[in-house]
């Protein structure tokens, strides 16, 4: 990588860590927290279906898991809350690593793909819903015990940072497979698998590292979710909100693109938490909103915003 | 023992036999044709030579190993790269990344797949379209990005699929002596051809392939001469009545 490279990813770092200092309201970062959150599990999205061209319905299942494993660790087994996210961004990649196998095995693609793992996340939510042991349809609670060893802070502002740095940490895992062969070969895959094959790319083999990444980068928003609100049940995190969130972003933002999935996700949120101040708070209305934006994207494809900006420059 | 041997080799679809035992061999540093009339079973056959179809029966041996039914990423990796009829440009990409794809093969660091990627670009006459997307060339210039990409790949045997069609005489003319350039290089081509002048200018053996199966083989002079590969161009007697002509 080169200096170039990594320019506009420290710039995006060091404004965004500024913003504590300046909003201090607690709505306010908690939106702001929220919003990286989901930001991550683009960002992971983003890595399979942006750079690979397998568009998958179904991160929820990612992120769910991620989710329970670390509040179950915590809670059922006494676990240090750093490691249980550890161990719980590894459970979704291994999760990713075997839905992968199980469908690009059998030659799914499109939306084949997209329907199974939209299945597969369906039924995570129904088997973590009837559970005991996940906690069943009360859901999961991590007790209160607020101590930086803990993974737990009195600060929001704390909690922005961390989640800013794992948003920035995957900006770099991003910025690193685009220069890398693997990323080469993803997108050669992406682009046309049959020329990709004949080129000596093992197809199969960077499918799957592909969605062992992506799910564990999508993984980490749950964890981290997890850790935030310390309360879980299946419609959080396996629910087809997360799902769609972490495809819209990247989609609206530029997919295959190091900071589509962070310019779409922050211009989301802020279009939805605008909508809802301006118009009031008719429930749904940003998903409404989400809706129209997804429709015109896909019907007036600009590639991505920067693209878009690139090519006005030109005319 | 030959470089390359094709063994026996039948594809069945269905009901349907693509290539009914065909046999035929490759010499090492050679360029062999194989030519034939449209629906003969030429593609086929270079599909399943590449590990893209496997065959019904028979077997394909290379340098003495067999290698039937190998995945095509092996085959490459092991020196076999393929172009194909129809190009097929990683179309979002520009013509440097699209060649550096190849050249990613047996080069991990990006500067060294890049640098290839110029390399092999200027041996093909691309130097100058290296930023432009792939999908903004010409028919010709696609043909040569297909070339450049398989050659990235520093291939040991290349089979080029009718790199030749669609292209004006003085576009065939450019790309023939590039195509004696990579065998002058090392590299033994396996090409299936319908441009004759090309063929008879390139090749130093010819395979003809008809409905399936291997009617002749020789030098292109012999083959172009033979009554039977003139009738399965034009159709049954046509040898006797130009001889008659003649």
């Amino acid at each position: 990588m080169t200096a170039r490279d990594l320019l506009p990813i420290a710039v995006f770092a060091a404004v965004a860590a500024l913003l504590p200092v300046f909003v201090t309201s607690g709505t306010w970062l908690n939106f702001a927290v929220f919003t990286l959150i989901v930001t991550l599990a683009a960002q992971g999205w983003n890595i399979l279906g942006g750079y690979g061209g397998q568009y998958s319905f179904g991160h929820a299942a990612f992120f769910g898991t991620a989710a329970y494993a670390t509040a179950l660790l915590q809670v059922r087994f006494g676990v240090n809350p750093y490691l249980a996210f550890a161990l719980g961004v590894m459970a979704a990649g291994l999760v990713g690593w075997i839905i992968g196998l199980l469908s690009f095995r059998s030659g799914l693609r499109g939306s084949y793909f997209a329907l199974v793992t939209l299945a597969f996340a369906e039924v995570f939510r129904v088997l973590a819903n009837a559970s005991a042991f996940t906690g069943g349809a009360a859901g999961i609670l991590i007790p209160l015990d607020v101590r930086p060893g803990n993974f737990q802070f009195a600060s929001r502002a704390i909690f922005y940072w961390v989640a800013l740095a794992l948003v920035v940490a995957a900006l770099l895992i991003t910025r690193t497979l685009e220069r890398a062969r693997l990323g080469a070969h993803l997108v050669a895959v992406r682009e046309n698998e049959d020329a990709a094959r004949a080129l000596g790319v093992d197809a199969l083999a960077v499918k799957l590292s592909a969605i062992a990444l992506s799910a564990a980068i999508t993984g980490a928003a749950g964890a981290l979710y997890a850790q935030y609100f310390l309360y879980l049940d299946s419609n959080i995190a396996y629910g087809t909100w997360i799902s769609v969130e972490a495809l819209l972003g990247p989609i609206v933002g530029g997919a295959g693109t190091a900071f589509g999935p962070v310019i779409g996700g922050i211009l989301l949120h802020s279009l939805g938490e605008l909508a809802r101040k301006l118009l009031g708070s008719v429930p749904g209305l940003d998903l409404a909103l989400f809706g129209v934006l997804l429709i015109l994207v896909v019907r007036f494809p600009p590639r991505d915003i920067p693209g878009l900006l690139r090519r006005r420059a030109r005319r | 023992m030959s470089y390359l041997a094709v063994e026996n080799v039948s594809k069945r679809f269905g009901g349907l036999l693509a290539i009914g035992d065909a046999s035929f061999t490759v010499e090492q540093g050679s360029i062999t044709g194989l030519i034939g009339p449209n629906g003969a079973g030429k593609t086929t056959m270079f599909a399943i030579v590449s590990g893209f179809l496997k065959p019904s029966s028979g077997r394909v041996l290379w340098q003495g190993r067999e290698i039937t039914g190998c995945p095509p990423h092996q085959l490459a990796r092991d020196g076999i790269a393929r172009t194909f009829q129809i190009v097929q440009p990683f179309a979002g990409l520009s013509v440097r990344e699209n060649i550096a794809v190849g050249a990613f093969l047996r080069h991990r660091r990006r500067a060294d797949a890049l640098a290839l990627a110029e390399q092999v670009a200027e041996r093909v006459g691309l130097s100058h379209e290296l930023d432009k997307p792939a999908a903004a060339l010409t028919v010709a210039g696609r043909k040569r990005v297909e070339l450049a990409k398989a050659l990235a790949t520093e291939p040991k045997l290349l089979l080029l699929d009718e790199v030749l069609a669609g292209l004006n005489p003085s576009e065939v003319r450019d790309i023939v002596p590039v195509v004696r350039a990579i065998r002058d290089g090392g590299v033994t081509v396996l090409m299936i051809e319908h441009v004759m002048q090309a063929v008879m200018n390139l090749c130093d053996a010819v395979h003809v392939l008809a409905q399936g199966r291997i009617i002749a083989g020789g030098t292109p002079a012999e083959v172009v001469g033979n009554p039977a590969v003139v009738e399965a161009y034009l159709g049954h007697g046509a040898a006797t009545r130009l001889a008659g002509h003649a």
